[in-house]
């Protein structure tokens, strides 16, 4: 087991100017699970496949433990890439499918049937170990497959959009099992996924990435309550943050046709290549309803209203008599509200943002200010 | 919601839709459904026949369906040794209106034959040999042109008879990706990945007892790792000549094409005192004999075909006594004298047994045999009637190589895995 080293990390691929990965700086703990997420052709596959041995570092270094890995072959960095091929063999043994890749390895058969056996107390496949795979269900099958990884004894696990090939059914019970079978083992765990759901669920902590800079690292809760910009913001949580960027008058900011006061650490924060203006975000959960011309209340016209049974959340439009106030990301507001008490199509309704909930980021730049 | 059935295909066929989408691929009809033999898959694969072609269908999540299938269209494009695709289904829902995983469509290659069937007839070593070499070939041509498979495996492997040879094609690409150019560590790892599979492949046909005896497992393993290495270097390994020996530029060049490979680009660059040539290729592509005969006679054949059927224009050309003829002149004589009417005179119902230009290569083969053992010159009509008689009419069919035929097979595993 070991811990993982980005440092100054970057690919730049030939013929191309801009950094596929850009001086990524990224610890990883020993044990630990991180994951790395971002939209397509943010650099997450890439920083994994650099960490695997498969993309050139073109400058600064990759460490696995103490050991300067950058110039070392895949096949000798102890890793294992879980799921890159889980066809299982038909006539093999189901020990014998776990095993068989430290048998090419040349390793003693007594070894072997121990390592297995450990890997097999582990995924609960104690009692088939003597079968084959015919007679296994789907997701014994599928521990099958992960057993092959984990007899290896390997530093790292990578792992790269493993579920993507799964339908959704499966998708969400592997998940769980992947992300409690790495506890179990405390195998310091490299996962990369598109789906900010997946990471929120899996991970220890989550690096956001995009355009091949690392936008933020931390805990699901760190990145949830306090995304270090407005990218990280809309980008985790679902449904998406409520985020626009509206004008600053007298120590307010103006959302729409309401005027929201706007504490002195934020006034003093906004710089003057903010041209008066502020981006603000609050997510759909820390909306609540107030009355009519409660200071600071949204009004906020519905339009549809989502009913999920313990959930329902409205979708409506920001009111705004000033045009210049309209400036909202996405088309609608979306606030959650009480599945017992939904408004209707055509109501208008005021919404607060609870207290201390409000995300102020700079709107020249996007980072977020002091609260 | 119910989605719409949405169809994406490279030439729009409307006997798509007539395929029972709503049922998983799995309850599909026995009359939809061609029983032909397959690799091991991870997801449910079965094969149909529409509008005279075979298709193979795999059922796979919407996302890396129309991946695969984008993929396959570039590989295409690129001439890459793949099966064509045909076809994305998505949107399919079930009877209860359960949504159904997406379907891929991708062209059953005629006259191939997955490894577990090549295995069914006893697999010799020098066959085994042949299998690898065709695969390392593969590999290496896919590499050339910055493709990461991320699966090698014989399961993801089809081949074709090529004169005395094979030659491999991809059939899956569901783990690969596209890039400009491949780095030492990718191409490492492809290759550790393919020696992996094909070990485990083989110990478990060890395991079915379908495997020969004395071919062992890892041997064939560090075989196919060995033989893409001596290719890779000959393809690419830059070398330097003293700049008095320039004959060894073409003879770099004729090497490479013995290898089946012409030069597109070559890189040149001379010591500060002139002395020394270093030398690399920088663009090779394979088919140098196969586009060689094509240009000639209009004949599309396998690499290993051309360069037998070449040899035979090269002989008939000594023999008719034309070696100072035109060569494409040549060429147009022994296509209308010699290879149409030794063809043409395979009966028809026999044509499905093999590809006629493999049907021609075995005419061959078969006539040296008959020149050998009688010590005469066999006249090729003797041996084309000879041939018909005593070797195709026992053959079995292999232009779709259906499971009845080898039912023998204890690969017919249906059970998809995973």
């Amino acid at each position: 087991m070991a811990t993982v080293t980005f440092d100054g990390a970057t690919r730049i691929y030939p013929g191309t100017e801009r950094p596929a990965v850009d001086h990524l700086d990224l610890h990883i703990e020993d044990g630990e699970f991180l994951v790395l997420v971002g939209p397509s052709g943010c650099g997450k596959s890439t920083s994994l496949r650099m960490l695997a041995g498969l993309e050139e570092v073109n400058d600064g270094r990759i460490l696995i433990g103490e050991k300067d890995v950058t110039d070392v072959q895949p096949k000798d960095r102890d890793i294992a890439m879980v799921f890159q091929n889980y066809a299982l063999y038909p006539h093999m043994t189901v020990a014998d499918n776990m095993g068989f890749a430290l048998k090419i390895a040349g390793m003693p058969k007594d070894e072997i049937r121990k390592r297995v056996d450990e890997a097999a107390r582990i995924l609960d496949l104690g009692d088939y170990l003597a079968r084959k795979p015919k007679a296994l269900s789907g997701g014994q099958r599928q521990r099958v497959a992960m057993g092959r990884a984990i007899v290896r004894n390997p530093k790292v696990f990578l792992m790269d959009e493993p579920l993507s090939n799964l339908d959704a059914k499966l998708r969400v019970s592997t998940r769980t099992q992947i992300a409690s079978l790495q506890r179990n083992l405390g195998v310091t765990t490299v996962y990369v996924t598109h789906d900010q759901t997946e990471a929120l669920t899996m991970g220890d902590r989550i690096a956001v990435l995009k355009d091949g800079l690392l936008q933020q690292v931390g805990s699901p809760l760190v990145l949830y309550d306090k995304p270090a910009n407005a990218f990280v913001a809309t980008f985790i949580g679902s449904p998406a943050m409520n985020i626009g960027t509206f004008p600053v008058r007298d120590g307010s900011v103006l959302i729409g046709d309401a005027v929201v006061r706007l504490s002195e650490a934020v006034l003093a924060a906004i710089t003057p290549e903010d041209d008066a203006k502020l981006t603000v975000g609050f997510r759909p959960e820390n909306l609540e309803p107030a009355a009519a011309g409660t200071p600071g209340a949204i009004p906020v016209e519905i339009l549809i209203v989502e009913e999920l049974g313990s959930d329902a959340y409205a979708y409506g439009t920001l009111k705004a008599t000033d045009p210049a106030t309209a400036g909202l990301q996405g088309e609608s507001v979306i606030a959650r509200v009480n599945p017992r008490e939904i408004p209707r199509k055509g109501d208008v309704v005021y919404l607060s943002i609870r207290p201390n909930e409000q995300h102020n980021f700079s709107a020249a730049t996007g980072e977020r200010l002091p609260d | 919601m119910p989605q719409a059935l949405t169809i994406s295909a490279v030439r729009p066929d409307p006997a798509l839709f007539d395929l029972p989408w709503s049922l998983p691929l799995e309850q599909w009809p026995e009359d939809v459904i061609l029983a032909l033999p397959r690799g091991i898959s991870r997801h449910v694969v079965r094969f149909v026949k529409l509008s005279n072609r075979v298709l193979a269908i795999k059922e796979i999540a919407a996302y890396p369906a129309a991946r695969e299938y984008n993929l396959l269209k570039e590989l295409a494009g690129l001439d890459a040794p793949s099966v064509a695709p045909v076809a994305v289904v998505s949107g399919r829902t079930g009877a209860d209106d359960e949504p159904l995983d997406a379907a891929l469509l991708t062209e059953h290659l005629q006259f191939s034959l997955p490894y577990r069937a090549l295995f069914s007839y006893r697999l010799r070593p020098d066959m085994a040999t042949r299998l690898l070499d065709a695969l390392a070939l593969l590999i290496v041509r896919l590499h050339l042109i910055g493709f990461y498979w991320g699966d090698v495996s014989l399961s993801n492997t089809l081949f074709r008879r090529d004169a005395k040879e094979f030659s491999a094609y991809l059939v899956d690409a569901e783990t690969g990706a596209l890039h400009d150019a491949l780095t030492d560590g990718q191409r490492a790892y492809d290759l550790d990945l393919a020696r992996t599979n094909v070990i485990g492949e083989l110990m478990d046909l060890e395991a079915g007892s379908m495997l020969e005896d004395e071919l062992d497992p890892i041997a064939v393993g560090d075989f196919l790792v060995d033989r893409y290495d001596q290719l890779w270097r000959a393809l690419t390994e830059e070398e330097t000549i003293s700049s008095d020996a320039r004959w060894r530029l073409q003879d770099r060049i004729n090497r490479l094409n013995d290898l089946g490979f012409d030069v597109a680009e070559m890189s040149m660059s001379t010591s500060p005192d002139g002395t020394v040539l270093h030398i690399r290729p920088q663009v090779v592509d394979a088919g140098h004999h196969s586009r060689r005969l094509f240009r000639l006679t209009g004949l599309d054949v396998q690499e290993n075909q051309a360069r037998r059927l070449l040899n035979d224009l090269d002989t008939y050309r000594i023999h008719s006594g034309q070696q100072d003829v035109e060569e494409d002149f040549v060429a147009h004589d022994w296509l209308m004298h010699v290879f149409e009417p030794a063809v043409r005179a395979v009966p028809r119902a026999l044509r499905g047994k093999l590809e006629l230009p493999q049907i021609y290569h075995e005419i061959l083969e078969h006539r040296w045999f008959m020149s050998q053992r009688e010590s005469r010159f066999v006249p090729l009509e003797e041996a084309v009637a000879s041939y018909i008689d005593n070797v195709l009419s026992h053959r079995r069919d292999e232009s779709e190589l259906i499971l009845a035929d080898t039912l023998q097979l204890p690969a017919a595993d249906d059970v998809p895995m995973g």
